[in-house]
């Protein structure tokens, strides 16, 4: 463990170094780096699926989809726009200051840490770089242990392709992040657990670090059958892609639990069942389109959610288990209790329970009686219903009638409230993310007003008054002595 | 006759937040017209209430009315009026572009409020930094807790009783108390903390706050430098640097000028410079002068005392130097090139002495800046607009002034915050209202037109067209779906 603090203090002293040189300040170094990232995933792309899939299992194009297309679009657009991002916002300033200026300048935090997740180990590591990099950071990346194959291929490729003394990979587990969060960091992003999120958070506070934490919740999904029942297929489509498509139901804005009307439950999981097996065939576990559990102790843990005798009850449909293969099957509950553990903590896997309701309107009490999730997602045409939802629920973000993809637009903030996370990034916010903004005013030394400065007397106290209330016309009156100064 | 003090232990924090969640979640905050009526109630306050204010902050500090009057209230009133006139603006949603991936759909970000928020504030301007934040928590549709500072007694008993008074006691509360009572609040859980003081105690604050994930806002301090050249308007120069320091609550400012940078060649003329516009503006016997605040209390006197009296320090007083520990007053006081090493180098002063470093060359001075901290505040007086460039690109800190002090701070169309030490987070104007909003991404999509390509099983011509949305690039996506590529 020594060594390993000697070389984070040898990679601060370093990334410092490359910092205060200036270096990462210019544009077109940000620009070189980025598109150096671009390079590594496009001239990477079957290692990094290949990765992917001794990690978790992914199939090619999950990868490239939830994955690799999702860092290359980042990339491409922070290429595109960073001159526009880069440019200072200019201030209209009131008439009393005039003729004094004002702009605000986004100027990078310095030498950043971004602690990345298992699930989605290359988007989340690159995409994150990509901000703080747009921003002229210097930057070091923690990778998670749990995807060990992703983390080498991160440790190994970034030295090849990026500026090593700016941008640094390290690998580990918790013995490697407590010594990083020992040490002073101008910003830290982390993709993980609100447990883990508050350990950050705390050690942070001790260097007053600022802090972008993207944790999880349990993502509600509402189906107002009768209002989208013509496009139920549809529907049910998105709904299955959304929990068992991506990474199977380990993601932070996985579909984790279901709401729906008791009459219409059974409609909706007769169809579930077989858009299951129309995607992932009769037997899932040979489909080769279903990742599968990230490691032992989360089979482990998904199976214990099962054990509770009353949640097993529930199941109707799936809920075989394999420890060896880390095969949990798509796995279908009709109303587990609301007080069992499996609707009580983030399932992040492949198990989906469907909580029926007398009214559908009775959805939004359930969600509020839990912690404020990233994401609600709602199918309904009811715009009523959609008005409560938006005004009476809070989340990072709410998506009518689809799942997931809010995750692909970049003119969206993407971040959580509350359990699910403190800031936001993806397209412009990743590079204000990485940013502070610095406000500038420039005063004129030649317009200068006596009544700014003391001894005082009632005429500047008058003056000042109206200066400040931007009652110019009485100002001018006192000046011009047609005013009794108070 | 003052009523007794009602105990505030750890279950009346508790039910404290109870309450204003249920006033919460029943929607009592959310509206429009809830806010804005509680706007208009603290104009009235700022209005019907001036002369009470500057006489809790004489009481307090030994403002000066004019100070109390202009920094405190009429800055206050411009928040106030501001947000009356913008809160339709700034509560209406943003539109958000989507893109070819996304497409048919729509997008917006919709603020909407975090819920119950903390604002502690502090003793230095007590009004301003206590109503300023709730102004940005009620806008924003919040419910709030205050817990002003002890040390600014008579302010915050005011402030206790006027917000009790006009505003909705249902959603908007007053703690007074010492470390205790904060203590008691910082165990809650709040949606918001919003903190102004120390950095020590930011960092308290943070550390609780980490426990339920609040985000904070930081508004701390730290050492704000003033670099001063030789090519500047020595007089306009001098005038702004005694007005902001002094002028402005007696130094005991989070913007306050620190210290002074400027080269060995100009420092006796802008020492001569200060010398005589100190007694244009508080005459010969700085000590009577009724145009500056006193030193808050006897602690910060003999903090203050201390930092005079250090070895090396002591004997390099050029001006002032004078102190009435009765009265809690310390004479504005130069001093010149104090060790770099001595205490009044290292922790924010806080108070009317003004150290003046000189070095060879002003190129220095960014050496001296960045071997600190991040200060909340730094300063810049010059002609040369190279050198006011390469100041605001390279000199980092909270927000950077060039040719005056601290006026950024009645400017609502900036944000005000620091970084570093010296803070997260900002306010002002539409800051103050985003600092306490969730900004909600919204995104509405059609249930028509599904692309196959996003579902399992997965094929190559899949992967293909997957690709091509990925790059946007329409000619691609043609071409992959008339099976041309």
């Amino acid at each position: 463990m020594e060594a390993m603090k000697e070389t984070v203090e040898e990679s601060l002293r370093e990334m410092r170094d490359t910092f205060a040189s200036g270096r990462t300040r210019s544009l077109k170094w940000r620009k070189r780096q980025i598109t150096a990232i671009y390079e590594m995933v496009k001239d990477n792309e079957d290692k990094l699926c290949s990765v992917l899939f001794q990690d978790l299992g992914k199939h090619s194009t999950e990868a490239f989809r939830d994955e690799l297309g999702h860092v290359l679009r980042s990339a491409t657009v922070a290429i595109n726009c960073l001159d526009k991002w880069a440019v200072p916002k200019q201030s209209n300033l009131p008439l009393l200051f005039f003729p004094a200026k004002g702009k605000v300048i986004s100027e990078p935090y310095g030498t950043v840490l971004v602690l990345s997740s298992w699930n989605f180990p290359i988007s989340l590591s690159l995409d994150p770089l990509i901000g703080a990099i747009a921003a002229g950071n210097t930057v070091l990346l923690k990778s998670s242990e749990l995807s060990p194959n992703a983390s080498a291929f991160l440790a190994k490729t970034i030295p090849a392709y990026l500026d090593n003394k700016a941008i640094k990979v390290i690998e580990g587990g918790p013995d490697v992040a407590t010594i990083l969060l020992q040490h002073q960091w101008d910003k830290i992003f982390f993709t993980g657990s609100p447990k883990i999120g508050r350990i950050i958070m705390a050690a942070a506070a001790q260097h007053l670090t600022p802090v972008t934490l993207e944790l999880g919740g349990k993502c509600p999904t509402i189906v107002d059958y009768p209002t989208i029942s013509k496009n139920i297929k549809s529907v049910v489509k998105r709904i299955t892609g959304g929990k068992w498509g991506s990474c199977s139901g380990q993601a932070c804005i996985s579909v984790d639990y279901v709401l729906i009307e008791k009459s219409f439950a059974s409609s909706l999981i007769d169809m579930l069942k077989p858009t299951i097996r129309s995607f992932f065939g009769e037997n899932p576990k040979e489909s080769g389109c279903l990742s599968r559990i990230v490691s032992k102790q989360h089979v482990q843990r998904l199976s214990r959610l099962l054990n509770d005798p009353r949640v097993r009850a529930s199941i109707v449909y799936g809920g075989s288990i394999d420890e060896e293969n880390l095969y949990v099957e798509p796995t279908i509950l009709l109303d587990p209790p609301l007080d069992s553990e499996i609707m009580n903590e983030e399932i992040f896997g492949p198990i989906l329970p469907i909580i029926t309701v007398r009214d559908i309107q009775d959805s939004i009490g359930i969600i509020k009686s839990k912690a404020k999730p990233l994401a609600i997602y709602a199918f309904t045409n009811d715009e009523n219903l959609k008005t409560r939802i938006l005004s009476e629920t809070s989340s990072g973000s709410v998506t009518f009638n689809d799942v997931m993809i809010q995750y692909m637009c970049d003119a969206l903030p993407f971040g959580g409230v509350g359990e699910s996370g403190i800031g936001r990034y993806h397209g412009k916010y990743s590079f204000d993310c990485f940013s502070h903004e610095k406000a500038i005013m420039e005063g004129s030394l030649a317009m200068d007003l006596e009544a700014r400065y003391p001894p005082w007397n009632s005429f500047k106290l008058s003056f000042i008054r109206l200066a400040f209330s931007e009652a110019y016309f009485k100002l001018l009156l006192l000046m011009l002595g047609l005013k009794r100064s108070k | 006759m003052a009523a007794a003090k009602k105990v505030f232990g750890a279950a009346e924090a508790s039910d404290l937040v109870n309450e204003l969640r249920r006033s919460f979640d029943d929607g009592v905050t959310r509206g429009y017209d809830w806010r804005i009526t509680q706007l208009k109630k603290l104009l009235v306050i700022c209005d019907n209430h001036e002369h009470d204010i500057v006489e809790a902050l004489r009481h307090d500090l030994g403002k000066p009315e004019l100070e109390s009057s202009v920094f405190e209230v009429a800055l206050l009133r411009n928040s106030c009026k501001l947000a009356l006139k913008q809160l339709k603006n700034w509560m209406a949603p943003d539109k958000a572009k989507t893109s070819l991936t996304t497409f048919p759909a729509s997008a917006e970000i919709v603020s909407e409020p975090l819920g119950v928020v903390l604002v502690i504030s502090a003793w230095n301007y007590p009004f301003l930094l206590s109503i300023d934040p709730v102004i940005g928590a009620i806008s924003a549709g919040n419910a709030v807790v205050l817990k002003p500072s002890e040390l600014a007694p008579a302010s915050s008993a005011l402030l206790a009783k006027l917000l009790e008074q006009y505003l909705d006691p249902s959603a908007v509360r007053v703690i007074e108390g010492n470390v205790n009572e904060t203590t008691l609040l910082l165990d809650q859980k709040w949606d918001k903390i919003f903190y102004t003081g120390s950095s020590k105690i930011g960092r308290v604050i943070m550390t609780a706050a980490a426990k339920h994930l609040t985000p904070v806002v930081l508004e701390l301090g730290g050492k704000s430098p003033v670099v001063v050249d030789s090519n500047t308007d020595l007089k306009v120069t001098v005038r702004r640097i005694i007005a902001g320091k002094w002028g402005c609550n007696n130094g005991q400012a989070c913007v306050s000028p620190d210290y002074i940078l400027t080269t060995k060649e100009f420092a006796p003329k802008l020492i001569d410079a200060m010398k005589h516009e100190l007694e244009t503006f508080y005459g010969k016997k700085p000590m009577d002068s009724k145009d500056m605040s006193r030193i808050v209390n006897s602690n910060h006197f003999d903090r203050l005392s201390k930092l005079l009296e250090e070895k090396d320090v002591s004997d390099k007083i050029v001006y002032g130097g004078d102190k009435d520990r009765e009265n809690l007053k310390i004479a504005p006081t130069i001093l010149l090139d104090v060790p770099l090493d001595s205490l009044i180098m290292s922790e924010e002063i806080f108070g009317p002495l003004l150290p003046i470093i000189t070095l060879n060359n002003l190129e220095e001075s960014f050496d001296v800046i960045h071997s600190r901290p991040k200060p909340l505040a730094a300063y810049l007086f010059t002609h040369n607009q190279k050198l006011k460039e390469r100041f605001a690109m390279t000199v980092s800190a909270g927000g950077i002034v060039v040719n005056d002090i601290a006026v950024h701070l009645a400017l609502h169309t900036l944000p005000f915050g620091g970084v570093g030490e010296s803070g997260m987070g900002a306010y002002h104007g539409k800051f103050s209202f985003d600092a306490f909003s969730h900004k909600k991404a919204v995104l509405y999509r059609s249930l028509f037109g599904d692309a196959p390509v996003r579902y399992p099983p997965y094929s190559r011509g899949k992967l293909r067209l997957l690709k091509a949305l990925v790059d946007s690039n329409i000619f691609n996506i043609f071409k992959v779906l008339l099976g041309l590529s």
